[in-house]
């Protein structure tokens, strides 16, 4: 499998003008296959969400770089990057960060109105058929707010696929819910990787959920200590 | 663009009793200003009316000499401007008046009452029963000549002057013009009385005129009648007269002014720094949406939209209400302030209060674009 995503010498240090900058990534490379199925895990402070935020250009690198097809991350704008995150990559975050004042349906559909496309039937019927695959087909027109807390991650989760991104990042992504739901939740991303051949990196730390997935990078202050393929 | 418009009516929408705070601080700030606006606007119409509404506001005289010629005159003043409303022919002279042992020193003036009507409204301020001046020697005079001279309708008086010869005319009546100087000397008549006076022929001393548009008497109107017409002739406006009341005025636009630049002043900070708190509310949805890939410069249009909209609606309460007030302090106060506004000063309140509130949410928009996303997940 050709390579999607590969880190070239990581670091990262924050408060780098500060009188005690702390570094927490080392000269990180890493090298992620197309449609493969990651871990991500470690210790708490280890700098699993640094990574992940780094990868996912959230945050940049102190030095080193990011390619995305063979394509550096480095020098591109902070408009391009946005634009790079709506169309390639999808966000799941512990805390669901759903838009509380949008119903489910319009969550799901907001990184499709970010990139300015029209709404057309299609996208209603893949937003439809994702809800319908994440279980909230009866959902969909509820306010956010008024939906559990596994059910709102679901909405996360199908509003990550809604653009069809190459990779889909999850920091945690079950971190706050009871354990039938998380065992729910990672065999519904596992169809989807499945399905729709997407890239995953997911930080968990729940080592049963790691151990089913294809790899398990284990990240020890802040350097990769084992990376497991199966 | 289409989006951060959704995205802004949403957020206002989800925070219903803090977007009515903002939008009614919007509609009082509007309404104060169309108030103070209207009522000060009225007083000075009314001001305006007073002092120059019954007389002339641009008149045409000959240097020394009266003028013959002044159906011509007439006629090609008349086409030169079109802010001309009323244009109309005088002569005066002066002498006095004698009753018995009474005697008063006056102004005769001989006028065309079918257009001077309209500028000095003389049969408005009649007294009962009295007419204007029909034929030659008929004579209205001044209210207080009445007593001065001791006389009544129907009186008739003679008429003395140094240079001309004496002669009688018959009271028809009276005016109050509410004018002492006015109501003490004038004595008016028909043209052809005074021309027989001073025994000329067919002439008068000066051509009166009114104007639709009173400001413009200066720099437009004036100089539109001196291209036209011979330059033997002297043109004086009211505004070259009345100095005193244009600084006045110009006093109370100044005032008017400032009151409405702090009324926006304090509107523009009242929203700008609630939206800034807005900003803060918001920044979790802000990092979600710019974790999905909004690009900086839409995400700060979401607060200039919530500004323009806050705007908008500010400015239609704030009209309503201001008209609500101009209305119950015209029906209620018992003064008869007269109101002065029209739908372009509405407009031009409405306009100033949306782009006003526009301009507020420009520094929440900029911070709003300034946030990231690792701000928001660190702080989460
Ligand atoms: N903005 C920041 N400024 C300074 N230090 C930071 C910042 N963010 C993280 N750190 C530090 O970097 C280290 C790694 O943090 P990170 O959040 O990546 O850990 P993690 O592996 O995700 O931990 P957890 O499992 O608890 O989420 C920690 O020691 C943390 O205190
Ligand atoms: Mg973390």
């Amino acid at each position: 499998m050709p390579s999607i995503l590969s880190l070239k010498k990581v670091s990262k240090t924050y408060g780098e003008n500060t009188k005690n900058p702390t570094k927490v990534l080392f000269d990180v490379d890493l090298d992620f296959e197309e449609s493969s199925f990651n871990s991500i895990i470690g210790q708490s402070g280890s700098g699993k969400s640094t990574l992940l935020n780094i990868i996912g250009s959230l945050d940049r690198p102190t030095s080193g770089d990011i390619l995305f097809k063979n394509e550096s991350l480095a020098s591109l704008s902070k408009n391009d990057l946005a634009a790079f995150r709506n169309r390639s990559l999808g966000f799941i975050f512990q805390f669901h960060y759903l838009l509380p004042e949008f119903t489910a349906m319009e969550n799901v559909l907001m990184p499709y109105r970010i990139s300015k496309r029209e709404i057309t039937k299609e996208v209603i019927e893949r937003a439809d058929e994702l809800l319908e695959i994440v279980g909230l087909g009866n959902f969909k027109n509820k306010l956010s707010t008024n939906l559990s807390g596994g059910q709102q991650q679901r909405v996360a989760i199908a509003r990550s696929l809604i653009n069809n991104p190459s990779i889909v990042l999850a920091d945690e992504p079950t971190g706050n819910l009871d354990s039938d739901t998380t065992e729910k939740i990672y065999e519904l991303l596992r169809d989807i990787n499945r399905k729709f051949k997407t890239t995953f990196i997911i930080i968990t730390h729940n080592r049963t959920v790691a151990e089913k997935t294809d790899r398990v990078i284990e990240i020890k202050d802040g350097k990769v200590y084992l990376d497991i393929s199966k | 663009m289409k989006l951060a418009f959704q995205i802004a009516k949403r957020f206002l929408l989800a925070s219903k009793r803090q977007t009515l705070v903002i939008i009614l601080g919007i509609a009082v700030g509007v309404s104060v200003q169309i108030f103070i606006g209207a009522l000060i606007g009225g007083l000075q119409d009314s001001l305006v009316d007073t002092t120059i509404g019954s007389r002339s506001q641009i008149t045409i005289t000959k240097t020394d000499e009266l003028i013959s010629d002044y159906d011509e005159l007439l006629s090609l003043t008349e086409s030169s401007s079109n802010n001309i409303r009323v244009i109309t022919p005088t002569i005066t002279t002066s002498g006095s008046l004698v009753k018995g042992e009474n005697s008063e020193i006056i102004v005769v003036r001989g006028f065309d009452y079918n257009t001077a009507d309209d500028i000095y409204k003389f049969s408005e301020k009649l007294t009962p029963g009295s007419e204007l001046p029909n034929t030659t020697n008929e004579v209205v005079l001044g209210i207080n000549l009445k007593d001065s001279l001791g006389i009544e309708i129907g009186s008739v008086v003679t008429f003395d002057s140094a240079v001309y010869e004496s002669r009688s005319f018959t009271v028809v009546g009276f005016f109050d013009f509410a004018v002492k100087e006015i109501n003490n000397s004038w004595t008016i008549t028909t043209i052809d009385t005074v021309q027989g006076i001073i025994n000329q022929g067919d002439v008068v001393s000066n051509i009166e005129i009114q104007l639709n548009e009173v400001f413009d008497a200066e720099e437009v109107t004036k100089l539109e009648i001196d291209e036209q017409i011979s330059d033997e002739y002297t043109i004086s406006t009211w505004i070259s007269e009345n100095e005193s009341l244009l600084s006045g005025l110009q006093g109370q636009s100044t005032s008017s002014l400032m009151i409405q630049i702090f009324v926006i002043v304090s509107v523009v900070l009242g929203i700008s720094s609630t939206l800034a708190i807005t900003v803060l509310q918001k920044s979790k949805q802000l990092g979600i949406l710019k974790a999905m890939g909004i690009k900086d410069g839409d995400a700060s249009l979401i607060f200039l939209f919530e500004g323009m909209l806050l705007g908008v609606f500010g400015a239609i309460i704030g009209i309503l209400l201001g008209i609500g007030l101009l209305y119950s302090f015209t029906t209620f106060s018992g003064t008869d302030i007269p109101i002065t506004f029209d739908a372009g000063f509405l407009a031009m309140s409405a306009g100033i209060a949306i782009a006003a509130s526009t301009l507020a949410a420009l520094s929440p928009a900029i911070k709003s674009s300034k946030l990231t996303v690792m701000e928001v997940i660190r702080n989460a």
